[in-house]
């Protein structure tokens, strides 16, 4: 990891400890207020608390030109992706994307056309709908281990996130705890509730917490599209193509808009905010990966819409590409911080839960 | 002289919480409000940006207060620390209206918060501000916006012409030219002198130079001095402030609360010539933190060290410079600068005259005293024996000065022939009406949020 960087956090959690006056906004600062001295791996878990709703800095009266320079938002941003890059395996992929877009946009590129060669490779044995054009085996060939070894690799990181800030056995009340935080989104609503300040400086607005629910659970809709249609499959011998009112329809469709809309909106929030008090370097690829994230939502939308013209066999290895892309790619880019988020969020529960025993 | 287009009907001079508190309650009165703020937007504010909470009357629970705090043990309170300095009318005036305050601040934008951690003995009298002071000014700025109320940074007020019983015009500077305008009424609220040191020297002399100012470097009396050489009737004595013990390493301005250090029950202090002064263990700090400021300024140097030893480092709130840290009072002592046999002796004295330490308890008055020392320490007093040792210097931390405008309850400025029927003052700038020392955790927001609401009022009722 990168001493400078968490040099930097610390010298600035420091001075946060002293003053407190943002105790109510969010979760990282009940957390830093417990300790007199921080660790690396207390740094590291801060960061991984912080959503980057940007309240304390707003009300922080140590930022420049004050001679303090508070940035604590652009700090912890800056810890998380070192975090991220250095906990991520194998380390080779690590520092390949959360910084540069255009590998993304490369990535992409390489995700269609290896579909469009599985495509003309494989091809299909007469089914029907989409397993005309692929078949039903050579999808589970490709996107079972697309989809397995990606979780594999988040599986290592997060135990090197999980020995980095000492974490303890798990209980289920931990990640009870961890759900229903992260289900509301409450470190983007600031202790009010009125949300963050993201897009118009000190204004506080609904608005990223709305956005990012709307992909949050968009992303789960498709993803429960996806789990309902292979239990449909496998168990109740229940074959695609599905109707409109199945629960893979219904799940995908709602799920895909949600996705798609969010992920615009995402977009152009984040064109609206001040670069600086967020992680810089990492901009460019963060809108990358939303632009990603959009895109297998929109183009799972259009395969729908026109599944049923000549563009449907073009349409779906696009689509399916950008799902593989995506899968791949989610150790390495924004997707990982979700589960680094509710891996902080359960380290954050059994701190709490530890203080409750001492008292 | 280039003159303002607008016509306003009202100025308010300063852009801190008394200043936002007049504006915004005279433009809901429909008056047209300029707030002249002369210092850059990001040090907006004044005072209030280092702000953290109001001290709040409330005859039961109350957002985020609990139980009751009544008027009569509020006042008691404020005369306690002020030793009956105090002008009871106004303090009562200010008191009994901070419980309509608090809900009228949460509908002009502010969010209060519980206790912080390490101030659960406020949790009854003072409602913290959510974020602190900055985002109540930042709130309050937002709400003033959406009043139609506009807002000059870096507009310098050089002088007020005062005629007769009125004040005819309000001269400032702006982009670098010079502005003159007529409002119908002004509204003073630019905060004390502390910061223009040429002054501070004057009240206090030499020593002085040797202050720290804990707020913001633009509360220099520009427009204070102007009214007084002009007789506005004037209250208080310049050697008055509210100052605190600070960290001697805090920077010249704007250190504000991290530099604070709340050590102090938990050790002893002693002067340049490693003599104690005073009892540390007076009482709670929250009580006693005001007095310190002045204790060490009566000092030689105007300079104080705190000691304590390992046992005492975690039983206060860490402030933002490390102790200085040794494993032998000789050490530390050389660490300080000062004089090693003689610090070694008052420890060993201290030491000698502490007793039974049993009872000790960090958050109450546990009577744990010394005996046959001079001064005594009646609290807290364990003996200084477990290395490391821990040493930070202390230096006299200003806040505001309480030499200001004279004002009555109406808000409103005078001179020695009567009132003058367009110029009301709220805030620090007139604090000292009502504070003649000593100083009340979070009473400086409650005089600003009362006065300012009163002032803004008063000057909307006159100018429409």
């Amino acid at each position: 990891m990168q001493t400078e960087l968490i040099r930097e956090a610390r010298r600035q959690a420091e001075i946060c400890n002293a003053c407190r006056y943002c105790e109510g906004y969010c979760s990282v600062f009940p957390s830093l207020h417990a300790e007199r001295a921080f660790s690396d791996g207390d740094i590291t878990q801060l960061a991984n608390l912080c959503h980057n709703c940007r309240g304390c800095y707003y009300a922080c009266q140590y930022t420049a030109p004050h001679e303090f320079d508070l940035n604590l938002p652009k700090a912890l941003a800056e810890v998380r992706r070192d975090n991220w890059e250095s906990f991520a395996w194998p380390q080779p992929l690590a520092r390949r994307f959360h910084t540069h877009g255009g590998a993304i946009a490369l990535a992409l590129v390489i995700g269609f056309a290896l579909l469009l060669g599985a495509i003309r490779a494989i091809g299909s044995s007469g089914d029907e709908g989409f397993y005309a054009v692929l078949s039903h085996n050579a999808m589970v060939v490709i996107f079972a281990p697309a989809f397995l070894l990606p979780l594999f690799s988040i599986a290592i990181s997060l135990r090197h996130y999980w020995a980095k800030v000492d974490g303890e056995p798990i209980q289920m009340s931990d990640l009870m705890a961890a759900f229903k935080h992260a289900g509301k989104m409450q470190d983007l609503a600031a202790g009010h509730g009125e949300g963050c300040n993201f897009e118009d400086e000190d204004r506080f607005s609904q608005g990223r917490r709305q956005i990012h629910h709307a992909i949050m659970y968009g992303f789960l809709l498709c993803f429960a599209s996806t789990s309902v249609a292979t239990v449909m499959h496998y168990v109740f011998g229940m074959h695609a193509p599905y109707g409109f009112w199945s629960l893979p329809k219904v799940f995908g469709i709602s799920g895909g808009i949600l996705l798609t809309v969010g992920c615009g909106a995402m977009a152009l929030l984040k064109l609206k905010s001040d670069r600086e008090l967020g992680d810089p370097s990492a901009w460019g690829a963060d809108i990358g990966f939303i632009l990603l994230l959009g895109f297998v939502g929109l183009s799972g939308l259009v395969l729908y819409a026109l599944s049923s013209t000549a563009l449907m066999p073009a349409l779906l290895a696009i689509h399916l590409g950008s799902v593989l892309t995506f899968f791949l790619l989610m150790p390495y880019t924004k997707m990982a911080h979700g589960f680094y988020r509710l891996a902080a969020l359960v380290r954050d529960a059994q701190r709490k839960r530890d203080v409750f025993l001492v008292r | 002289m280039a003159t303002q287009a607008e016509a306003y009907d009202i100025a308010v001079i300063g852009g801190g919480n008394a200043a936002l508190c007049a504006a915004m309650t005279a433009a809901e009165a429909g008056a047209r409000v300029l707030i002249l703020e002369t210092a850059p937007k990001p040090y907006r504010g004044g005072n209030s940006r280092h702000t953290r909470n109001f001290r709040c009357m409330h005859t039961g629970p109350l957002g985020p207060l609990v139980e009751e705090y009544s008027e009569d043990e509020y006042l008691s309170d404020l005369l306690k620390v002020t030793g009956g300095k105090t002008d009871e009318h106004l303090a009562r005036l200010a008191i009994r209206t901070s419980e309509e305050c608090l809900p009228w601040m949460e509908e002009h934008g502010v969010r209060f918060q519980p206790s912080l951690s390490g101030t659960l003995s406020l949790a009854r009298t003072n409602a913290f501000f959510m974020g602190g002071g900055k985002s109540l000014v930042n709130a309050y700025y937002r709400t003033a916006a959406g009043l139609g109320i506009d807002v000059r940074y870096e507009a310098a007020v050089t002088h007020l012409e005062l005629n007769g019983d009125q004040i005819e015009w309000v001269d400032f500077t702006y982009e670098g030219q010079e502005h003159r305008i007529t409002p119908k009424a002004v509204i003073v609220a630019s905060g004390g002198f502390q910061a223009d040191t040429d002054w501070l020297t004057r009240a206090w002399g030499e020593p002085a130079k040797n202050f720290r100012i804990r707020g913001t470097p633009y509360n220099r009396g520009v427009v204070l001095a102007d009214l007084l050489d002009q007789g506005i009737e004037r209250v208080g004595d310049p050697t008055q402030c509210h100052a605190v013990a600070i960290d001697g390493r805090a920077p010249k301005f704007d250190g504000g609360i991290v530099t604070r250090l709340d050590c102090v029950p938990f050790s002893i202090v002693v002067n340049k010539n490693a003599e104690r002064f005073y009892d540390e263990g007076e009482d709670v700090w929250p009580k006693r933190y005001a007095i310190w400021g002045r204790l060490v300024a009566a000092q030689p140097d105007q300079v104080g060290y705190v000691l304590i030893d390992a046992k005492s480092l975690n039983l206060f709130m860490p402030s933002v410079f490390p102790p200085l840290k040794a494993n032998t009072l000789e050490e530390l002592a050389g660490m300080m600068d000062l004089p090693a046999d003689k610090l070694t002796a008052t420890v060993a004295e201290f030491n000698a005259a502490c007793g039974d330490t049993s009872g000790f308890h960090p958050t109450e008055l546990d009577g744990v005293m010394t005996t046959g020392l001079t001064p005594p320490k009646t609290n807290w007093a364990r003996p200084i024996t477990e290395p490391p040792f821990y040493g930070y210097s202390l230096r006299t931390g200003v806040t505001f000065t309480y030499l200001g405008l004279k004002v009555d309850d109406a808000a409103q400025c005078s001179t020695r022939d009567g009132k003058i029927k367009n110029l009301w003052a709220a805030g620090e700038t007139m604090a000292g009406s009502i504070l003649g020392q000593g100083y009340l955790a979070g009473f400086g927001m409650t005089i600003g949020t009362v006065f300012g609401r009163i002032a803004g009022r008063e000057a909307a009722a006159y100018a429409n």
